[in-house]
């Protein structure tokens, strides 16, 4: 029994393999634990800190810890929602998140998480910065107004599509998505059909003229919210079905 | 200006008119009137808030200049970025969609404005007690007026659901088509309700002219006035208030232009910038900017169309344009007949488009040759509405230029606000009433003031009273 490991969500018993870490396993087992910068398959991020759970007591990264025989872990408790939504809520605040008229709006975990928290409208002051928007390519833009530094393209562009096109510069609120060339993202050798441009959480990273052909109500998140398709994961059910004390 | 005591009043907010502006009202030692104006208080820019943006967010961005008509707003922009994706020709599945959805515009958008906004001055008298004078007294003294308006607004904002995705705000109309079509389901819903809509419609016109038929001398003498008057037209001359070439006539009916190319509205339409108000004053070149302006919506439109291609309006426009000898209607009031008459006209055109089987079609989006500049054209409730862009190679908007109908009617709003003043206030004591005279001319042309100063929200009106030294008398504010 080596490549089980037995541990516990908000009571209910989960088994996991080695290796693993909460979020995977949770995944597996059908438990949602609410996340940005996560993105499957690739290297562990841990920035976000939207994922944040408490294990054996301690608030640590779902999606960088690794689960151990007999975890106690805590993910859907008030305190912890309380603190996710002001992370969301930050998010919003720090950047110009116009969903009314985003193309992303609808396939957009930013406010798909917003709706599933409950967040009407955030309690901290909008800072509506200056960001820059980068339409040079010919069939791509990015759109930093929207952007949370989930460095989810920057992973894939170097690890997937091999390029490494995308990167950080600056600190703290001067931090900003930016390329690898000296100006623009029409200098870069980024296609149109690299894997970065589809892991954007949000409306940052986009496809040049194809928004809003999806209609209203068969977007990704119109019809049931961020995290059922984990939480339906059949295939895990049997998995977290027993209920005992932890 | 006398130099003589004058007192202004200004009326802010003026209720029942979406938007903000401000209206004042200049008194001379003598308290008469001696000049009205309607200001618009707030100005945001939205032409700037979009350079920068990538042109397929327009058909939904700009839809934020409004919340009563966004929908107008939505297809004037997705008109004029066909046409940067070259799909200016659209499939039939495409141009009929976005028909319908823009019928069910007109039909909710009219609907609201007559029983909501209009119908208590009309029912109740324009000096009644505001306690009365509202749409809950509507709806308590004539419950089956408020039962209608509250019904034909919610048929016409299911329609824009299923067409443009969301009542308000929706997303239907992208560049060079539309993203969905109507299934069965949706059509049939819709058939259930359409003859009771016709119905509503037809007595919603027969209210309308009643009232206009009786008040005929009032309203000759309420703020009316003759002026040019400007719409699209069909290419046979007919009524059509998604797509046609520009058409002005004169007062007396004289055409100025006629089936003018939308791409080219520039060389017939300039507009002028007046110190006082945040507004654009648009004006027909050819006759220059002191008397070049002209008025746009419903009046606009039955007076400027040959004939309306749907028998039950195109009879009542009959009746309508007997009236005045065939010659064009210049009476304010009698804005809420013909917006009535467009109202059965909307209802006529959705039960075509209900029963035409291209509804169901899946040829949705069509592309063509990019351009960079481009203009659409659309008949927008309150009128006229020009959508101006200039697109750069990497696809974000350098250049956006917007014409709402409210701007247009500039003009004709101020001589009917002027008008009305120097009638009903000169050398009266100012009461709730006879500043509501004020509104009840405004309400006519049925302004959104927030959308014609392109701010990005909605905002009350105001009227004040002050005299030649600045001195604010009384001020109203309401709403
Ligand atoms: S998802 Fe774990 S820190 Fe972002």
């Amino acid at each position: 029994m080596n490549d089980e490991i037995i541990f516990f969500i908000d009571g209910v018993q989960v088994t996991g393999r080695p290796g693993q870490t909460i979020i995977e396993a949770a995944d597996e087992a059908g438990v949602y634990i609410p996340r940005l910068c996560h993105y499957p398959g690739i290297e562990a991020w841990g920035s976000c800190r939207v994922c944040t759970v408490a294990a054996n007591g301690r608030p640590c990264s779902a999606c960088t810890q690794p689960i151990t025989t007999g975890l106690v872990v805590e993910n859907d408790t008030e305190t912890l929602r309380e603190y996710r939504k002001s992370i969301i809520e930050m998010l919003f605040v720090e950047g110009n998140h116009f969903c009314m008229f985003c193309e992303k709006s609808g396939d957009c975990e930013l406010q798909a998480l917003a709706y599933r928290m409950g967040i009407t409208a955030p309690r901290y002051p909008y800072l509506w910065p200056e960001r820059e928007v980068d339409a040079s390519h010919p069939d791509v833009i990015i759109d930093r107004n929207r952007c949370i530094l989930c460095a989810r393209c920057v992973r894939v562009s170097r690890d997937v599509d091999g390029k490494a096109v995308f990167q950080f510069v600056e600190r703290g609120p001067e931090k900003k998505l930016t390329v690898n060339a000296e100006a623009r993202l029409k200098d870069t050798d980024l296609d149109v059909t690299d894997e970065a441009l589809d892991v954007c959480p949000v409306g940052a990273l986009l496809k040049k003229r194809v928004g809003y052909a999806v209609p209203v109500g068969e977007r990704m998140y119109d019809q049931e919210p961020i995290g059922s398709d984990i939480e339906s994961n059949t295939d895990a059910a049997p998995a977290a079905a027993t209920e005992v004390e932890a | 200006m006398s130099t003589t005591t004058t007192r202004k009043v200004v009326i802010e907010p003026v209720t029942r008119v979406e938007g903000h502006g401000k209206v004042t009202i200049l008194l001379d030692e003598a308290g008469q009137v001696e000049r009205a104006r309607l200001h618009i208080v707030e100005f945001r820019g939205f032409e700037r808030f979009i350079q920068g943006r990538p042109f397929w967010e327009m058909p939904v961005a700009v839809q934020r200049l409004c919340g009563i008509c966004p929908v107008s707003h939505h297809l004037a922009a997705a008109k004029a970025m066909d046409r940067i994706v070259g799909g200016e020709n659209l499939t039939p599945t495409a141009e009929k969609m976005r028909r319908l959805m823009h019928y069910g515009q007109m039909f909710q958008s009219h609907s609201l404005h007559f029983f909501h906004l209009a119908s208590p001055d009309l029912l109740f008298g324009f000096g009644a007690d505001p306690e009365l004078r509202n749409v809950i007294a509507v709806a308590g003294k004539f419950p089956e007026l408020g039962k209608q308006g509250i019904m034909m607004r919610k048929y016409g904002q299911e329609i824009i659901r299923m067409t443009a995705g969301k009542k308000i705000h929706g997303t239907g109309a992208i560049p060079g088509g539309i993203n969905k079509n109507l299934t069965i389901a949706e059509r049939d819903e819709l058939l259930v309700e359409l003859d009771q809509m016709k119905i509503w419609a037809r007595a919603a016109v027969k209210i309308a002219r009643d009232y206009t038929v009786d008040n005929l001398e009032m309203a000759l003498g309420f703020g009316s006035f003759e002026s040019s008057h400007m719409s699209i037209v069909r290419a046979d001359g007919a009524m059509d208030l998604y797509d046609g070439g520009l058409r002005a006539i004169t007062a007396d009916g004289k055409t100025i232009f006629d089936h003018v190319d939308n791409q080219r509205y520039a060389d017939y339409i300039a507009e002028e910038v007046k110190p006082w108000s945040y507004m654009k004053f648009p004006f027909i070149k050819s006759i220059g900017p002191e008397n070049g302006w002209y008025r746009v919506g419903p009046l606009a439109r039955v007076n400027a169309c040959d004939f309306i291609d749907t028998p039950e309006a195109e009879a009542v426009r009959q009746e309508f344009m007997a009236v005045t000898d065939g010659k064009p209607n210049n009476v304010t009031l009698a804005y809420h007949w013909t917006r009535m008459i467009e109202t059965l006209h909307a209802v006529e055109k959705i039960e075509e488009l209900l029963h035409d089987p291209d509804l169901q079609g899946d040829d949705l989006v069509v592309k063509g040759e990019r351009r960079n500049e481009t203009v659409g054209i659309i008949e927008a409730p309150r009128g006229t509405l020009f959508h101006h862009y200039v697109v750069d190679d990497n696809d974000q908007v350098v250049m956006a230029n917007l014409i709402v109908s409210t701007t247009s009617n500039n003009e004709p709003m101020n001589r009917a606000v002027e008008g009305v003043a120097k009638k009903y206030l000169s050398g009266r004591e100012i009461t709730e009433g006879l500043l509501n005279h004020v509104e009840v001319a405004i309400r006519a042309y049925d302004p959104c003031l927030s959308c014609a100063t392109h701010a990005l929200g909605q905002m009350p009106l105001v009227v004040d009273l002050v005299d030649a030294s600045g001195a604010l008398l009384d001020t109203r504010k309401r709403g």
